[in-house]
C-alpha cells in the first residue's frame, strides 16, 4: 500500500513538473537567411535561449533563400499557410501589412525608443516590425587618394557639395590612374537601385513618390529637382565617370580594392572585407546635392503574421531577440549596424572609436526610410527601370514622365493603397 | 601553300577543326564552372579576364566544396531532386504512354476532340496556372498511413503528381505510336492479345526511342524545377536543387562555392544523359523499326 502511494506520488509529482514543458505552445518562424552560416548560428542561439528561458512558447525556424523569400511568403499567404513570426524587409513591410500578411505588433513602441528609426517598421501609425540591425551606405575612398588629388575630407557636418563631389570625380578621372572615377554597382538591378540611388534624388529635392499624400508621383519624380537629378545621373555615364548597367558583377567586390575605381558607393556589409584589403580606406558621407545629404534606411525586421493564433507569444520572442546582447552578436557576426547606441558600445566595430562607428553616425544623421507605402514594391521596380534607362541614354524628361504615369496608374488601380 | 579543294585529308582536317571549335564554345561554360569550383574567390574573379579562367591553375583546392556542404544541405537537395525527378519520369512514361496508346489505337467517342485539348495545353505557360494550382493542392485531401490529411504543401507528392501527365509527352507518344507498323498491332489482336497485352508486349518493346526522348525531356523539366517547389515547399527537407541555389547568393556572393554547388548538381544530369544516350542508340538498333 505504501509502495502504491509512493509510486502514485512520484507519478503525480513528475507529471506536474513535466506539465510546463508539455504545455509549451509551438510558434513557427520564417527567416530569409538560408545559407548564411553566421546569421543562422546566431539566430538559432537566440531561439534556443528563448525556448529554454520560459515555459509557454517554443519557436521553430524555417529558413529561406533571400532571393526567393518574398515570393515564398506571398504564395504561402495565398494558401493560408503563413507562420507566426515573419521576417520582412523594411520597405516591403507596408505592403505586407496592407495585404493582410502582418498584424500590428502587440508591443508598446516605447520599448524600442532608442532604436534607430530605420530599424522600426511603422505604417498607418502602428508598429508592425522591429529589426535587429540596420544597414548604411557610404562613399568608399582611400585617404591616400584624397591626399593625392588634393581633396577635402568631407564630414557629416560638412559633406561634399554637388560641385565638390563632381570636382573630386573630375580630379580622379584626370589623374588617369583609374578605369572609372566612381563605382555605383550598376549591375545589381534589384532593390539596390532604390535603396542606394533614391537618396541622391531626395538630396536633389525630389522623391520616388509624393510623401505628403502617397497618392501620386507627379511633381516628386518628374519635377524640376527630379529633372536636375536625372540629367546629373545620366552625365555620370555619358561623361565616363562610372561604368553603366553592363558592369561586371565581380567589380563591385574587387574593383575598388584592386584600384580600378577611385570611389565606390557601397554598403557597410562590404566594409569589413574592404578594410582588410585596403589599409587607408575611409567611409565618406553622401554628398549634399542641395536638399541635405541622405542615405537609405530600413533593413530586415521581425513581425507577427496576421494568421498567427498566438501574437502574444510571437511578440514575446521578438522582444527577447531585441536584447542588446543579441543585437551586438549579430553586428559582430555579420558586420551590420546595431540599432541601439547601447548595443553599438558592445560591438567591436561600432563602439566609440571603432573602425565602423562612422556608419552608426551616418545612419543616425542621414538615413531616410524609403517611401512608407504598400505601393513601394511597384514604385521601386519602376524607379529602377527608369534609372537604368536614363543611364543607358534615354531622354530624362520622357523617362521620368513615363515612370510617374506608371506609378500613378498602379496607385489608382489599387485604390490608393489605403492612404487617406 | 594554296588550299586544294580536292585534298580529302585537308578538307577533313578543316571540317574537324571547325567542329572542334564549335564544340569548345559549348563546352567552355562547363569547363569554366568546374575549374572555378576549385579556385578561391579572389583568384576566380581575377582569372575571368584571361584564359586562366578555363584552366585548373593557381591555388587549387577542394575548399569550395567543403564550403558548399557547410552552407547548404547539398546531399539532401540532390536526393530530393533525384527522387522527385525519378518518380515523376517513371510515372509520366507509364501514364502518358497509356493515354497516347488510347489516343492512337483505340476508337472511342470524343477521342479527337480530347486529343486536341491535350495538345492545346502545350501553349499554356505554367506560370499562368501556378496560382490556381497552388490553391487547389493546398486544399486537396490525402490518405496516408496515419490517416486523412488536408493540403499537399510541403510534401514530395505535391512536386510529383501535378507533373506526371503533360501534353508534350502524350503528343510525343501519340505521334510515335501512329508511326508504328499497323500490321504488328493487328497481328497481336488476331493472335488473341487483349489491348493491355498489345500495349506491353507489342507496342512498348518497339518504343525505346520515344521512351528515351520523353524521359530526357521530362527529366530536364523536373530537375530544373524552380517556381513550383518555391511556392509549394516551405520546409528545407523537401527542397530541390534549383531552389537550393539561392542559399549561395548572399550580399557577398561566394562565387567559388556557387561553382562547386553547380558542379555538384550538374553531375547527375550529365550521368543521366550519358546513360540514356546509350539507351537511345541501343533502342533504335534493337527495335528494328525502319522508316
Amino acid at each position: 500500500m505504501n509502495l502504491t502511494k509512493h509510486l502514485a506520488g512520484v507519478v503525480i509529482a513528475s507529471t506536474c513538473l513535466c506539465a510546463p514543458a508539455l504545455a509549451q505552445t509551438k510558434l513557427t518562424m520564417w527567416y530569409h537567411g538560408a545559407g548564411n552560416e553566421v546569421e543562422s548560428r546566431i539566430l538559432n542561439q537566440i531561439i534556443s535561449d528563448f525556448n529554454t528561458s520560459q515555459s509557454d512558447w517554443t519557436v521553430t525556424i524555417e529558413s529561406f533563400p533571400e532571393k526567393s523569400y518574398n515570393d515564398s511568403v506571398a504564395a504561402a499567404a495565398l494558401a493560408g499557410n503563413l507562420p507566426d513570426i515573419l521576417d520582412v524587409d523594411g520597405p516591403v513591410m507596408p505592403n505586407w501589412a496592407w495585404a493582410g500578411y502582418l498584424q500590428p505588433l502587440p508591443i508598446d513602441e516605447s520599448e524600442f525608443a532608442d532604436f534607430l528609426p530605420g530599424a522600426k517598421g511603422v505604417w498607418d501609425g502602428k508598429l508592425y516590425s522591429v529589426g535587429l540591425w540596420e544597414a548604411a551606405v557610404a562613399l568608399f575612398a582611400r585617404q591616400s587618394t584624397l591626399d593625392e588629388l588634393g581633396l577635402r575630407t568631407p564630414t557629416l557636418d560638412k559633406p561634399w557639395s554637388r560641385e565638390e563631389f563632381m570636382a573630386a570625380l573630375d580630379a580622379a578621372k584626370a589623374s588617369g590612374k583609374y578605369e572609372f572615377a566612381l563605382d555605383l554597382g550598376m549591375n545589381d538591378q534589384a532593390e539596390w537601385y532604390s535603396y542606394a540611388f533614391s537618396p541622391f534624388l531626395q538630396s536633389f529635392g525630389g522623391d520616388i513618390v509624393d510623401r505628403s499624400t502617397y497618392k501620386t508621383a507627379e511633381g516628386a519624380l518628374n519635377g524640376e529637382a527630379a529633372q536636375a537629378f536625372g540629367k546629373w545621373w545620366q552625365a555620370l555615364f555619358t561623361g565616363g565617370y562610372a561604368p553603366g548597367t553592363s558592369e561586371d558583377p565581380a567589380d563591385q567586390q574587387t574593383g575598388f580594392i584592386g584600384g580600378k575605381f577611385a570611389f565606390q558607393w557601397n554598403g557597410n556589409w562590404r566594409a569589413v572585407a574592404t578594410m582588410e584589403a585596403v589599409d587607408d580606406v575611409v567611409f565618406l558621407p553622401a554628398p549634399d546635392f542641395g536638399a541635405g545629404n541622405k542615405i537609405g534606411a530600413g533593413s530586415w525586421q521581425f513581425g507577427v503574421s496576421a494568421k498567427s493564433k498566438h501574437p502574444e507569444g510571437a511578440a514575446e520572442f521578438i522582444k527577447f531577440a531585441a536584447q542588446d546582447k543579441y543585437l551586438a552578436a549579430f553586428s559582430d557576426g555579420i558586420g551590420l549596424i546595431p540599432p541601439t547606441p547601447s548595443a553599438a558600445q558592445m560591438t567591436k566595430n561600432y563602439k566609440d572609436g571603432g573602425p565602423l562607428a562612422v556608419f552608426f553616425d551616418l545612419s543616425k544623421a542621414q538615413a531616410l526610410v524609403r517611401p512608407v507605402t504598400p505601393g513601394y514594391v511597384v514604385q521601386a521596380k519602376v524607379f529602377t527601370k527608369a534609372l537604368a534607362d536614363i543611364a543607358n541614354g534615354a531622354d530624362v524628361a520622357d523617362t521620368l514622365d513615363a515612370a510617374v504615369d506608371e506609378i500613378d496608374a498602379d496607385i489608382e488601380s489599387n485604390g490608393g493603397y489605403g492612404h487617406r | 601553300m594554296a588550299f586544294d579543294p580536292d585534298n580529302y585529308g585537308l578538307r577533313l582536317f578543316v571540317r574537324y577543326l571547325v567542329l572542334c571549335l564549335i564544340a569548345l564554345i559549348f563546352v567552355f561554360p562547363l569547363v569554366f564552372m568546374i575549374n572555378s569550383s576549385f579556385k578561391p574567390d579572389s583568384q576566380l574573379l581575377a582569372d575571368t579576364s584571361s584564359l586562366r579562367a578555363f584552366l585548373p591553375v593557381g591555388d587549387i583546392s577542394l575548399n569550395n566544396y567543403f564550403g558548399a556542404f557547410r552552407r547548404a544541405p547539398v546531399g539532401l537537395f540532390v536526393l530530393n531532386s533525384v527522387l522527385v525527378t525519378g518518380v515523376t519520369v517513371l510515372l509520366s512514361l507509364l501514364i502518358c504512354s497509356l493515354a497516347a496508346f488510347s489516343f492512337a489505337f483505340l476508337r472511342w467517342k470524343g477521342r479527337d476532340v480530347l486529343l486536341s485539348i491535350v495538345i492545346a495545353t502545350l501553349i499554356i505557360p505554367f506560370e499562368t496556372i501556378a496560382i490556381p494550382l497552388l490553391l487547389l493542392v493546398s486544399k486537396l485531401p490525402w490518405i496516408g498511413l496515419d490517416g486523412l490529411h488536408w493540403g499537399w504543401l510541403n510534401t514530395y507528392r505535391v512536386q510529383i503528381i501535378p507533373w506526371i501527365a503533360d501534353g508534350l509527352t502524350i503528343f510525343l507518344f501519340v505521334q510515335y505510336f501512329k508511326g508504328l507498323p499497323g500490321e504488328l498491332i493487328e497481328a497481336g489482336r488476331v493472335e488473341g492479345a487483349n489491348w493491355w497485352q498489345v500495349y506491353y508486349r507489342v507496342v512498348m518493346p518497339l518504343s525505346g526511342p520515344v521512351l528515351a526522348t520523353a524521359a530526357i525531356l521530362k527529366f530536364l523539366v523536373m530537375y530544373n524545377q524552380y517556381l513550383w517547389p518555391l511556392i509549394v515547399v516551405q520546409q528545407e527537407g523537401y527542397r530541390p536543387v534549383m531552389v537550393g541555389l539561392g542559399y549561395f547568393f548572399q550580399l557577398n556572393v561566394a562565387w567559388g562555392e556557387v561553382m562547386a554547388y553547380l558542379t555538384l548538381i550538374t553531375v547527375p544530369v550529365l550521368v543521366f544523359y550519358l546513360l540514356l544516350q546509350r539507351a537511345f542508340i541501343a533502342s533504335i538498333a534493337s527495335t528494328g523499326v525502319k522508316g
